[in-house]
């Protein structure tokens, strides 16, 4: 009996991976040039007039909220893509037609998604060395950091692009919800720089977590405890992982 | 035999109350070629649907190659293979790309000299690195057999395989399911043009409003529901039937310049049918002494028995 698929899981790895780079200028050059221009004009130009946060100079200090910035809405995006565009054209009789189930289903997505931000965060990071210098006091943490943050909105990317039934449903949360989080969650500045009671409010947001998680990987300080972070990234993980097992088993939105 | 596919009191209503099926049993043969007849939302799809794991029925049991499908699922779905009504794959990829997509989604190793086979088989070879958009209606269509193909499944299901297609294509697609028949693949085929369905089908069933009327070898369907009509015209016109021909069923056509015999299937069967009935009607009309000038006699065709079979449905 056959109880796991792994070629059918990669073959849908492949192909999502392939699709990324058949889209390159979208997928890769866009989100790399966008970020590279908040190098430019947060980090270069303008933060060379700031203060140091924490001691940390400010072009710097950026580095990992911006890079979380990317990671974030690229993850969640490839992901909600890959399920949502074969639903969209009718595709997806393809998959739910296979012997592929859940695991399958979430390594060949999510995987190809994940693997995708951190391709994108490498760029990325290499990138910023040319307009800012920063270091990375626990480099191996923040791989597991970035690659748990890739793998937690790929699957809430996931859940989004079964979710959606149009593609403005699946645009607005990127850019209505993530986006503005990402911004007034401590990308560009550290909460405790905040009078109350607006930092007491800016720890509601979810993404505060994330970005002081990365930053402490990056300078071995942040806002708010790593482990406090590292709890509710994962906590997220398992939130997405439930979810998706009950989007399978009632086959909501994928089945009729 | 134990059937390949075994359908149990299936039935599926959707939400909002639409019963698409309506405990439906069906069992399918190893190698034959079952076409599924039945009007537009008569259930055709809903019933692929349910096989190919698409739809969650209701209730019911399926069972494939022995096997339930709601705990063996990854076994028989291996081992089946699907072509849609629509045409929908990921257009922008190349067709070899696309097949050993296919493949490998159903678990199996990459083979690229079977691919190749395939694709030359459906003449698509030449158009293996060309992005499946750039390709003909019917040419795509051809991708979606080679992609259903890929895996080299057992039992295949075409929804509508030859719907919007031009008569060549629609001919060229029954020889290459002849072809899947020669190799052993069951088929299962839904389609709207009866001659499809005659023209290649073993045993035919009709569907509508979620129910299977019936299920039957093709050639049996025809000659038990199959009718015959003569049309003979008359040396002389007559305002009345003679007496010597009412034991045949007849009526006056045309102002009486015609006599239309309607007779055949089950009742005449175990006489040699509706032909030979006809044939003792002419004999009657000599014996009688009633010239006559012409004969037109017509076979009903598998659409007159579907046409009839559907609307006795409706009344």
């Amino acid at each position: 009996m056959i109880r796991f698929n792994a070629r059918g899981a990669w073959a849908i790895f492949v192909r999502e991976l392939m699709r990324a780079f058949r889209t390159a200028l979208q997928s890769i050059i866009a989100p790399v040039l966008t970020t590279s221009l908040y190098f430019v004009v947060f980090g270069s130009a303008i933060g060379t007039q700031m203060n140091a946060v924490g001691g940390v100079n400010y072009g710097a200090f950026i580095v990992p909220g911006l890079l979380l910035l990317t990671l974030l809405s690229e993850s969640t995006t490839n992901a909600s893509f890959g399920i949502y565009m074969p639903r969209f054209t009718g595709a997806i009789y393809e998959l739910l037609s296979a012997p592929v189930g859940v695991a399958e289903t979430l390594i060949g997505f999510v995987g190809a998604a994940a693997v995708k931000s951190l391709i994108l965060a490498a760029i990325i990071l290499v990138t910023a060395t040319l307009f800012v210098d920063y270091t990375i006091a626990h480099p191996v943490f923040a791989l597991l950091y970035v690659i748990l943050v890739s793998a937690s909105f790929s699957l809430f990317g996931f859940i989004l692009g079964t979710w959606a039934d149009s593609f403005e449903k699946l645009s607005v949360v990127p850019m209505l919800i993530l986006m503005p989080l990402t911004f007034l969650g401590g990308t560009f500045y550290s909460i405790d720089m905040l009078p109350e009671p607006w930092r007491s409010v800016a720890l509601a947001n979810p993404i505060v977590y994330l970005v002081n998680g990365l930053r402490w990987t990056f300078y071995g300080s942040a806002d708010v405890s790593i482990w406090l972070s590292l709890g509710l990234t994962l906590a997220f993980l398992a939130i997405c992982i439930t979810v998706i097992a009950v989007i399978f088993r009632t086959g909501w939105r994928l089945r009729s | 035999m134990q059937p390949i596919l075994d359908i149990q009191g299936l039935s599926k209503t959707y939400r909002g109350g639409l019963v698409a099926l309506d405990h439906v049993d069906l069992q399918i043969r190893p190698g034959e070629i079952f076409a599924l007849l039945g009007p537009n939302g008569a259930g055709k799809t809903t019933l692929i649907g349910a096989v190919c794991g698409l739809v969650r029925p209701t209730s019911g049991t399926i069972r494939a190659f022995g096997k339930d499908l709601k705990h063996d699922w990854r076994e028989a779905r291996r081992r089946i293979g699907l072509v849609p009504q629509e045409i929908a794959t990921d257009i922008f990829e190349p067709v070899l790309r696309s097949v050993r997509f296919s493949r490998g989604l159903f678990g199996l190793p990459p083979d690229d000299a079977k691919l190749e086979e395939l694709l030359r088989a459906l003449s698509l070879w030449d158009k293996r690195d060309a992005q499946i958009r750039t390709l003909s209606g019917g040419m795509k269509r051809r991708v979606l057999i080679a992609n259903a193909l890929a895996h080299e499944p057992d039992l295949l299901f075409l929804d509508e395989p030859t719907a919007g297609v031009d008569v060549e294509l629609r001919r060229d697609m029954w020889k290459q399911i002849e072809a899947l028949r020669e190799r052993g693949t069951t088929v299962i085929l839904t389609t709207h043009y009866i001659e499809e369905a005659e023209s290649m089908a073993d045993r035919v069933g009709i569907i509508r409003d979620g129910r299977i009327l019936m299920v039957d070898e093709k050639a049996a369907m025809m000659e038990r529901l199959g009718r015959t009509e003569a049309r003979i015209t008359l040396a002389r016109p007559m305002d009345r039937v003679p007496d010597a021909i009412s034991r045949f069923p007849v009526t006056l056509a045309e102002g009486g310049a015609e006599l239309c015999y309607r007779g055949g299937g089950d009742g005449d069967a175990a006489h040699g049918g509706g032909k030979a009935a006809v044939a003792e009607l002419t004999k009657a009309l000599i014996a009688a002494g009633i010239d006559y000038s012409a004969i037109d006699i017509r076979e009903s065709s598998l659409e007159d028995i579907f046409v009839d079979l559907v609307e006795e449905g409706v009344a």
